[in-house]
This record gives structure tokens, sequence and C-alpha cells, in this order.
């Protein structure tokens, strides 16, 4: 592997480690603050790539799709923790996995009545479907490049509002002690439901940004399901700065791994988790 | 004595009337039906295919009149989802409920190698009209298990052959990790390596996977003559596609088995064109059965057919071949897998017959995709066998 590859298999790794950072933090907002194991955000993932291949259709326009997109999915987000999730803050983690994995049978369902099975492909916009020529033979499209830009900033906003802000402050003290938070005049029903919505939403635009370059298939949701739980597993359960550090290694192990160790493909993932839950076992980055 | 006579005829007569009775159905014995079992995707990804293997083989009753080997055809239809989960229980519902004499399907590799196992178990006669894993010809091959299609070994060897032959020395396999990638993968390699050239790098990703990205990268990083790749439907217009905006197109040449243009080269916009790939079967074939066959199926059905038309309408074809040896008696199975063992089929895609393990000895024709085509450039292996390891029959 020469050098230039060798440089363009880090920017694909992280590319791939940022997009799925963009799944794995709500989930791990969602699991860490409210207690909640959602095995339907994956769905939320797949409901983000059908929007934006709706959209798309409709408007021909991704950019334009993703802006209606993110508003739609907050909406839907707040919608479906206002009928079903808030019932499930009190529930044990059982009662969570069955309603969750029923709700995935049933957007899997609705997706195939609505779009039916077939695999869909979304274009990159023109405006970004060039490519950067690094040596003669490799180049770097700059679609990708938008893509870790924008999750950067993402997970930028993401730190800085869960540290920085007022609203992160409740979150935060909301996971340790609801009914304190709540006595303290604040409306913790409210906050649940807009975190919630915000985890729908970062989920959906993953799902929107990966259409073009993982197409729209049936299925995919759960894909990145069981990726984005290993990668909360492995920063630590509520922890979004180690989702992200998380996120990353995933991203290089499966790049390297299907490149270096072909027969692995798919494997090398696990044999991240396996290993750096040998060594801590709680994860990375331990709830704080 | 009169009266006692009178009542023995009378009891005779009442015999003979039952008897009667009874004989009238055999002497309509020469007109019993054949039940066949069509068990095929009629939903989900596949569901065209199962479509256009299901007109296909109606097409070929319909041009014998309605009729096999003078037998009325009586079809008993599962959709099998494609669902390996559900194929054994839907082919003991074929088989013991409803007691079909042949079983035809299917389209999914990990459905079919279920549905053979209930075929050997039950000595239920079995054709299967599409699914390519090797071993349903091969290590799990049976007296009563034929196939009508290919094996996922044949069109990937007869491509390996074609790389050789142009001279590329290097090359670089890329499949998804399944099944049939893989024997794709290991037929292409056989033929190219025999011809002298050598595989550098199998790379692979699990099944679904279209994150090409990372592959690609390697791919042009290790600059070999020539690319096998083995994907098929959605996976296969993106991975074209990516293939073509990575630049690669047109610096390193792509082969692949025909799955990947086949129905395709529309979704891939024009990344597509020009791609050379083998199958069994090709636009533009100048056979005389095929421009019978495309006719009448574009008048029956409204649209054009493909290989899974071809394969289906061949698979009653085979049928018919075993229903003419036991001439319209008993269903005796020995007699109608030993005809059709010996049946030469007048394909759309050429005659073929079958090996001892029950596959096609077909010809491979190489094809370039040109617009929503792929025509025939020419034969690339002339009959080929798939080599049937570890089938002992």
């Amino acid at each position: 592997m020469d050098f230039t590859t060798f440089l363009i298999q880090i920017l694909n790794s992280l590319q791939y480690g940022l997009l799925l950072f963009l799944v794995a933090s709500g989930l791990t907002l969602v699991f860490g603050i409210m207690g909640i194991i959602n095995l339907a955000h994956g769905s939320f993932y797949m409901v983000g790539a059908y929007l934006a291949f709706a959209l798309t259709s409709l408007t021909g326009n991704l950019m334009l799709s993703i802006a209606l997109g993110i508003p739609l999915a907050f909406v839907f987000g707040a919608l479906l923790e206002w009928l079903l999730f808030a019932h499930l803050y009190k529930r044990d983690h059982l009662e969570q996995v069955l309603l969750t994995y029923g709700l995935i049978l049933i957007f899997e369902e609705l997706r195939s009545l609505a779009v039916g099975d077939d695999v869909h492909g979304v274009d990159i916009p023109a405006l970004f479907s060039a490519s950067i020529p690094l040596s003669d033979t490799l180049s770097y499209p700059v679609y990708r490049i938008l893509i870790s830009v924008v999750c950067l900033v993402l997970a930028g906003a993401l730190w800085w509002l869960m540290q920085r802000t007022r609203l992160g402050m409740m979150i935060r003290a909301g996971s340790h002690d609801r009914d304190m938070v709540q006595a303290l005049g604040i409306d913790i029903n409210l906050l649940y439901r807009t975190v919630f919505a915000l985890g729908v939403v970062l989920a959906a635009l993953a799902g929107m940004l990966a259409a073009p370059i993982s197409s729209v298939y049936p299925g995919m949701g759960s894909s990145v399901l069981i990726i984005s739980f290993v990668i909360v597993v492995i920063g630590g359960i509520g922890s979004v700065w180690g989702a992200l550090v998380a996120a990353l290694l995933i991203g290089f192990a499966d790049t390297f791994g299907k490149v270096l160790l072909p027969d692995l493909a798919g494997l090398a993932v696990y044999l991240v988790m396996a290993v750096v839950l040998l060594w801590r076992p709680e994860g990375i980055f331990k709830k704080g | 004595m009169e009266k006692q006579n009178r009542k023995a005829t009378r009891v005779v007569a009442v015999l003979a009337g039952l008897g009667l009775a009874t004989l009238m159905p055999l002497a309509a014995h020469a007109a019993e039906k054949v039940k066949v079992g069509l068990m095929l995707p009629y939903t989900g990804t596949y569901a065209a295919l199962g479509n256009a293997i299901t007109n296909g083989f109606k097409q070929y009753v319909a041009e014998q009149g309605g009729t096999l080997a003078g037998r009325e055809v009586e079809y008993f239809v599962v959709d099998d989802e494609s669902d390996p989960a559900k194929a054994t229980e839907n082919t003991n519902k074929l088989v013991k409920r409803d007691e079909v004499d042949v079983l035809v399907g299917t389209v999914h590799s990990g459905v079919a190698l279920a549905m053979a196992k209930v075929a050997r178990d039950t000595k239920t006669l079995m054709i299967i009209p599409n699914a390519g894993a090797d071993e349903l010809t091969g290590p799990l091959c049976a007296p009563n298990v034929f196939r009508t299609s290919f094996t996922n070994w044949q069109p990937a060897y007869a491509m390996g052959k074609v790389a050789a032959e142009k001279g590329h020395k290097t090359a670089v396999t890329l499949t998804w990790k399944y099944a049939a990638g893989e024997q794709a993968v290991e037929g292409f390699a056989k033929a190219f390596e025999a011809g002298g050239g050598k595989v550098v790098k199998q790379l692979t990703l699990p099944f679904p996977n279209v994150e090409f990205q990372a592959l690609l990268t390697e791919v042009a990083s290790l600059k070999p003559d020539a690319v096998y790749v083995f994907f098929a439907g959605g996976g296969a217009a993106k991975f074209v596609k990516d293939y073509d905006a990575a630049g690669l197109k047109k610096s390193i040449p792509l082969y692949s088995s025909g799955f990947l243009t086949d129905g395709t080269l529309e979704a891939m916009g024009g990344a597509g064109e020009g791609l050379l790939t083998a199958l069994h079967y090709a636009d533009g074939l100048e056979i005389p059965k095929d421009k019978d066959f495309r006719t009448k199926y574009a008048m029956t059905y409204k649209m054009q057919p493909d290989v899974y038309a071809v394969q289906g309408y061949d698979a009653a074809q085979l049928l018919k071949s075993g229903l003419d040896a036991v001439k319209g008696g008993k269903l005796d199975q020995a007699t109608m897998v030993k005809a059709m063992e010996a049946a030469t089929i007048d394909s759309p895609r050429g005659a073929f017959t079958l090996s001892k393990a029950h596959n096609p000895v077909q010809d491979i024709y190489l094809r370039k995709a040109e617009g929503k085509d792929n025509k025939l450039v020419n034969v690339a292996v002339k009959k080929l066998a798939d080599p049937a390891r570890g089938c002992r029959m």
C-alpha cells in the first residue's frame, strides 16, 4: 500500500466512521439519557434514506430534499415519542426491546407497501459529483469530503450543546434524576421529547446523506443498527464523545479490514469490539 | 331354478357394471394429468424472475396445445418469498398435500438447496430453473434432481478464459462474501490462471453491502490488468456506476458473469456501456428457435423475454422428454429420469444436453453491453460442462 492509497483509505475510514457516528450518537443519547433500548433506531436511518429517495424524485435535488427532510424527521420523531416511547421510560428493558422490535417489523412492512422491495439509487448532486485526483489512478470524491465535514460540524455542535448550554445541562441532569429536574420546574416531558426527536433527526440525516453512496434498500436499517450498538457499547453508553471515538475506530477497522484481510470482511469490527471490551468492560468512556 | 338363474344373472350384471365403472377411468388413464408444483418467488426482490420463469414454462405448454406429452398440466403454485426459512415447509406442502409429480423451482440458491433436500428425501422429481449454487449438481446431486439453468462456476470460468486470451496477466476479483460470489470467483480464477494469468487479490464485502469505496481504492492502487466481479441486481448497477465514477472504467477493463448487466443496464445510466460479460444467453442470437421464442413471448406477455424466461421454457421441455418416455402410462421415475438424462433440449439459447450431474452442458456467450441490450460478441466457450466436483451418482 503506497502513501497515496494509505491516505485515501484514511479518508474513507474517517468518512465511514463519521457517518456511523451520526447514527450512533442519537442511539447513545436515547439509550444513555432516557434509558431506552431502541432497536428501531436503525429504522430511522432507513426512513431518512427513503425520505431522501422520495423527496429527490419529487424535487430533483438532494440538498433541497435534506433541507425538507430534517424538519419532517423531527416532527416524526416527536410524534413517535408522544405516541409510544413516552410510555416506555418506566418499563423494563425487555418490554422496550419487544416494542421497538415490533416497530422494526412495522416500518419494514410499511416501506414495502409504500415503495416496494427494489433497490433504489439516489444521484449525487451535480455540484458535488466531481473527484479530486490525487495520483494518476487515484482520486477522492468531493461528496464524501462533504459528508465528513457535515458530520464533523454536527459532532462539534452536539458536544457544545451537551457540555456548554443550559439545555445540555438539563438533559444531563435529567438522566441522573428525572424527578428532581421536574421538581425544579423544568418540563421534563418536553425535554425528553426534544432529545428523542433530535436522535431521530441525526439517524435520518445519516440515512439521507448516505443514500447516494450506499443505495436505498430494504433492511438497510438493521445492518446499521447492529454496528451502532457496537459503537455505543465500545464508546460507553450515553457518552457522545465515546460514540465519536468508537465510530472512528470502527470506521478504520472496517475499511482496513476489508482491504487487508478480505477473507475476514465484516468480522474486523467485532474483533475490535471484543478487544476493547476485554480491556474496558464498560466501554472506553464511562458515562459520567 | 329359473329364479335362481335370474338372480345370478342380475348379480353378474351388477358386478359387471361395477367393473365397468372401475374400468372406465382405467380406459381414460392415457390422459392422466401431470401435477406440476411451481415453487418460485412471486413477491419481493426476485418477483420479476419468478414470473419470467413461470411465463416461459407456460409458453412451452401452450405451444404444445396446452398439454405436455398429451397430458393435461395441473399447476400448484407456491410463492417461496426467497425465504430459506420457509423453504422446507413450502416444499413439503407441495409434495405431501398436493402430491405433485414434479417440483419446479427456484431462483434463490438457499431456498433451492432446501427444496432439493426434500426432493431427495421424498424421491420427488425436481427441475431447477435458475438457482446457480454449484452444490445442487455437485456434492448434493441426486438422480431425481435436474437443472435447466447454469452453475455459478460456468459463466465465470468462460470469462476467465476470455480475460486470459486477451493477454491480461494480473487480475483482482471482487464480490459479496456469499456462496454464489465465491463459486464465481473460483471459476474465473481457474480459467484465468490456466491461461497464464494470476489473480493477485480476492476482495469481498458482506452481502448486500454496496459501499465499494474502500475496495475501489484498493483496486486502483493495485493496478491489475483486469478486474472480475460478481454482482447482480441493484448492487450491480451501483457497482458499475461507482467503478465508472472512480475513473477506473477507462483504465482497467471490468469483466463479469452476465448477471451484472442483465436487466440492470438502464439503472446504470450509461456507465455500463461496452462492458463485457459471459452468460448462457445473449441478445441477438442468430438462432431460429430464439427468434420464434422471443416473438411468441412478446406477443403473449407484452414484454421481452430474458434468460429467466428461457430457463423456465426449457424446464417444461425437459419435463416433456420425461413424460414422452412413459407414453401416457404411469409416471415411472426411473424411465423418466433416463429419458431426461438423454434428452437434447432445443433451447432458445441453443440446443444443449445434460451432464452426468444433470446440469446443462452449454455454450457460454461473450456479450457486450450496448444501450439496453447485451449483444452477442461470440461464443466464449463451446459446450462447457460444470466439473460437478463431489457429485457421486
